[in-house]
């Protein structure tokens, strides 16, 4: 077994994906260059996984963009699926408002009916 | 705080569009620092972010809750990345092997700025990142920096899983290659810059 035959797995070692078998491993626990590596790929990918927390500079006018885009690409209306709620919202605020009309001018009649 | 973005994307489902701008108020950052890991470019990442939230407001409906709502909208933006990093090189020739991307020296005895270890190494990682091809930056920062399954980074990169995995091994080795270079591989260094 050469370090040339190893190499290849020693990223998944490091990240669980890949086993050595029992060749590589005893290759492994006796050369120092492929600790090395190894070692290496274990702080490459510590650190990349870090870097996920590593707050970035965001430019600041970009969340205007975003939503500048949003409104641009309906014409500042809501989508499609949006408007259809909207619609459906219109309509039953409609029907209830009414409904209680309705039930208004009832009351006002019944009370107009009891006073005369 | 993602409590509250699963909130504001069920009133945003609803037809709630000052819920979804509170969506984009609340992951534009974190969307952006990936679009600019992603391209290595600033213009190209607010590009990208912008087209992203766009795709995410206009295919709300069909996101089932399956995955987190950032997963759901880093997988959108990956796939925008790799759009924009495709039209970017219809431009500027970036092949996968990357022969001709510029090459930097990153080792820590040739760049002052780079001799501290700890926090030191991460923005060397950086740097590095920065020198791959687009093909395998995207690869490797899917899965090593966001934790995304190969078959997600597949699907949004337009590429088979197995392709992925040979990115990502390439990928691997070169930042390795160029953060931790051997005796041999400096020599080799040495003898080109002669």
């Amino acid at each position: 077994m050469q370090c040339d035959d190893v190499a290849p797995a020693l990223a998944g070692v490091v990240d669980g994906t890949a086993v050595l078998g029992w060749g590589a491993s005893r290759h492994v626990s006796s050369c120092l260059r492929c600790q090395a590596e190894l070692a290496q790929y274990r702080r490459l990918l510590r650190t990349l996984h870090q870097m996920r927390e590593e707050p970035v500079r965001v430019p600041g006018d970009l969340q205007g963009l975003i939503l500048a885009r949003i409104d641009a690409s309906d014409g500042g209306r809501a989508a499609p699926w949006a408007r259809r709620a909207a619609y459906a919202g219109a309509v039953a605020a409609t029907a209830a408002g009414a409904a209680g009309a309705i039930v208004l001018v009832a009351s006002r009649n019944r009370r107009f009916r009891l006073a005369s | 705080m993602s409590e509250n973005v699963a909130a504001l994307v069920t009133a945003a489902k609803g037809g709630d569009r000052q819920a979804f701008d509170e969506v984009v108020k609340a992951t534009y950052a974190d969307t952006y620092a990936l679009a600019l890991r992603l391209t290595a470019n600033e213009e190209d990442a607010k590009d990208v972010v912008q087209e992203a939230y766009l795709r995410a407001y206009r295919g709300l409906k069909r996101f089932r809750g399956d995955s987190s709502f950032t997963t759901w909208l880093y997988r959108i933006t990956a796939n925008c990345a790799s759009t924009q990093l495709g039209k970017r090189s219809r431009h500027r020739h970036d092949s996968l092997d990357g022969e001709a991307a510029e090459v930097r020296d990153l080792r820590p005895e040739i760049d002052p700025q780079m001799r501290a270890e700890g926090s030191l190494l991460r923005s060397r990682v950086t740097a590095a990142l920065e020198t791959l091809p687009p093909g395998l930056r995207e690869v490797v920062v899917l899965r090593d920096i966001y934790d995304l399954p190969h078959e997600a980074i597949a699907a949004e990169l337009g590429i088979t899983e197995a392709a992925a995995k040979v990115r990502l091994h390439r990928a691997r080795l070169r930042l390795r290659a160029q953060l931790f270079p051997t005796r041999g591989e400096r020599g080799e260094e040495d003898a080109h810059a002669v």
